[in-house]
């Protein structure tokens, strides 16, 4: 790796100058996705369910759709928009006319992502504590969890990216893999009370599954052991897959 | 040397995009690489800035090797891509603003900078309309203007009057002059051969991926061809009478054309109009061209051009 700080910081900054003209049309669709989950499935349906979890439905489902918000912002810029810079736009070939390298590139584009969940899954979660569904005293502990949610699904998804040739398999990234994790991940139901035995240990290889336990947790001040996994699992995915992406944006750009 | 390539071979799989090219770039000319689609004109041009790794050989820009220091190299030097790679939803200004940072140029000479090239390129009258409003013309040389933000002693310029209007290419020319004037060196590519002779000082000639001629335009003319050309119709069959004993230096067949240089095509012209008697044959006389050496060396049929 041969990141510099500040050309990668230059790759952060030309996206949120494109992103201050056009946050208009993209942030509401995203940002109004899991404020619709959270008033169809935890107002209207969570109507007729007792308690999940120890909580009122909707108090239960409110610390996940925070990462599934935080996951998403991430997820649609590091598939469709780097898609888009990298071959139609060709962005990239332009930075790398520069002292910008291959690296600066991918750190600043994560960044980037990370920004991105920051701006969603933060705008849902102050929604959630003035609806009352989650505590303002979490706001740091929620910061940190947005954060990894959006490294870990930046680094998911920039994996994908940069593997395929055709922009539209992202539909089966979106359809196949992040909506069954969405579905599956603890958002909706405590999956320790649904599975047993072995089923219980191959949940936890499920991305989303740690940052929502890290968000339900920490939002109940319930601390426990079992979130140092969570956080040893997210960075350690995370590095992987980024020492993943190091070469295939070499290969990608440099060819 | 500021640009010098040795032996450089790029294969991308089983294909050749490069076969070995040298090429020496001295400081303060310009330099033009010619060659027909394909030739590997943007290939070696990525090579020299570093973005690509050659299959084989070494490139040194400014006297450091670029596969070893890219950063140190790319300070210093621009690039005019072939396609324009700008920012439609912004405007030059923050265009150029966002390139400045990629070069990280302090706050105060970057907006310094911004206003002598959109005085420059002649940009200010747009200076704050989004990009995708904006001409052509006038998106090449914002493209032009972000190569020049770090005000680099090496421009490399892909193609850069592809496209354009005669109105805007005179444009380009006169400001790929004063560049050149003010001593920066310059390394293009074009397809237009009155570009290549009116701009550089010394032009290599490409195709399929190897230099087949290198030089300065008049002298790539008088060692290839000769000083003047004349042109005119003929048969096939006709040609070996027309031309048998005549001092001729180089002929080209094109479908009905006949090319013929010579250092005094009118004495030539004089001998074939005695040969054809009375008959007025339609002859044009001129000085013969770099695309005239350009169509020897590469061919003149699409299929002998094709790679
Ligand atoms: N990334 C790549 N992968 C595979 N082949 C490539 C790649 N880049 C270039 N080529 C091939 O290498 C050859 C040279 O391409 P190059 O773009 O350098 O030509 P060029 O002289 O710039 O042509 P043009 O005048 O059309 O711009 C072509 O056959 C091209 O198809
Ligand atoms: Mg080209």
């Amino acid at each position: 790796m041969n990141i510099s700080l500040p050309h990668a910081l230059a790759v952060w900054q030309r996206n949120l100058a494109m992103y201050r003209r056009t946050w208009k049309w993209n942030i509401l669709p995203n940002f109004f996705e899991p404020v619709f989950y959270l008033m169809a499935i935890g107002i209207g349906l969570g109507a007729y369910v007792q308690q999940m979890g120890g909580l009122p439905y909707a108090a239960f489902l409110a610390p996940g759709l925070v990462c599934v918000a935080a996951m998403n912002g991430a997820s649609f810029e590091v598939t469709y928009n780097i898609f888009v810079r990298m071959h139609f736009e060709k962005t990239y070939d332009a930075m790398l006319t520069t002292p910008v390298q291959p690296d600066d590139i991918l750190a600043g584009e994560v960044l980037w992502a990370i920004t991105r969940a920051t701006i969603y899954g933060g705008c849902f979660y102050l929604v959630t504590t003035a609806w009352g569904l989650t505590p303002w005293q979490a706001a740091p502990w929620a910061l940190v969890v947005i954060v990894l949610s959006g490294l870990l699904f930046a680094a998911v998804g920039l994996v994908f990216s940069l593997q395929i040739v055709t922009i539209d398999l992202f539909s089966f990234y979106f359809t196949l893999f992040l909506t069954p994790l969405f579905l599956f991940s603890d958002v909706f139901f405590p999956l320790a009370e649904r599975l047993s035995g072995v089923w219980l240990w191959v949940a936890e290889a499920l991305p989303l599954l740690h940052p929502v336990r890290l968000a339900r947790l920490g939002f109940a001040s319930r601390w426990s052991v079992v979130m140092l996994w969570d956080v040893a699992y997210i960075l350690g995915v995370s590095a992987l897959l980024l020492a993943i992406c190091h070469r295939s944006i070499h290969k990608r750009l440099t060819a | 040397m500021v640009i010098e390539a040795r032996n450089v071979v790029k294969h991308f799989g089983t294909r050749v995009a490069v076969a070995g090219i040298d090429l020496a770039v001295p400081p303060g000319i310009c330099f033009g690489l010619l060659g027909p689609n394909g030739a590997g004109k943007t290939t070696t041009l990525r090579m020299v800035y570093g973005v690509t790794r050659p299959t084989a050989g070494s490139v040194r820009v400014f006297g450091i090797d670029v596969a070893v220091n890219p950063r140190a190299v790319r300070s210093r030097l621009g690039v005019t891509l072939q396609q324009n790679v700008l920012i439609e939803a912004l405007s030059p200004v923050e265009n150029l603003r966002v390139f400045g940072r990629y070069h990280r140029i302090p706050h105060d000479l970057l907006e310094e900078r911004v206003e002598e090239l959109l005085d420059f390129l002649e940009l200010r009258s747009h200076a704050h309309v989004p990009v995708k409003q904006l001409s052509g013309g006038f998106q090449r040389r914002l493209a032009i203007a972000l190569s020049l933000v770090n005000d680099p002693e090496l421009l490399i310029l892909d193609e850069p009057t592809t496209g354009l209007d005669p109105a805007v290419r005179l444009a380009v020319w006169a400001r790929v002059r004063a560049l050149r004037a003010a001593g920066k060196t310059i390394l293009l590519t074009t397809h237009y051969m009155d570009e290549a002779q009116r701009l550089c000082d010394r032009v290599a000639i490409v195709a399929a991926g190897k230099v087949l001629a290198e030089g300065a335009p008049e002298e790539l003319i008088a060692i290839h061809l000769a000083r003047e050309a004349l042109e005119c119709e003929c048969d096939e069959n006709e040609v070996p009478a027309l031309l048998d004993g005549l001092p001729v230096a180089h002929v080209l067949r094109t479908a009905d054309r006949l090319t013929i240089y010579a250092d005094d095509v009118a004495s030539v012209a004089e001998t074939i109009r005695l040969r054809d008697g009375g008959e007025r044959r339609v002859m044009v006389l001129r000085p013969a061209n770099l695309e005239d050496v350009f169509l020897a060396l590469t061919g003149s049929t699409l299929e002998e051009s094709q790679t």
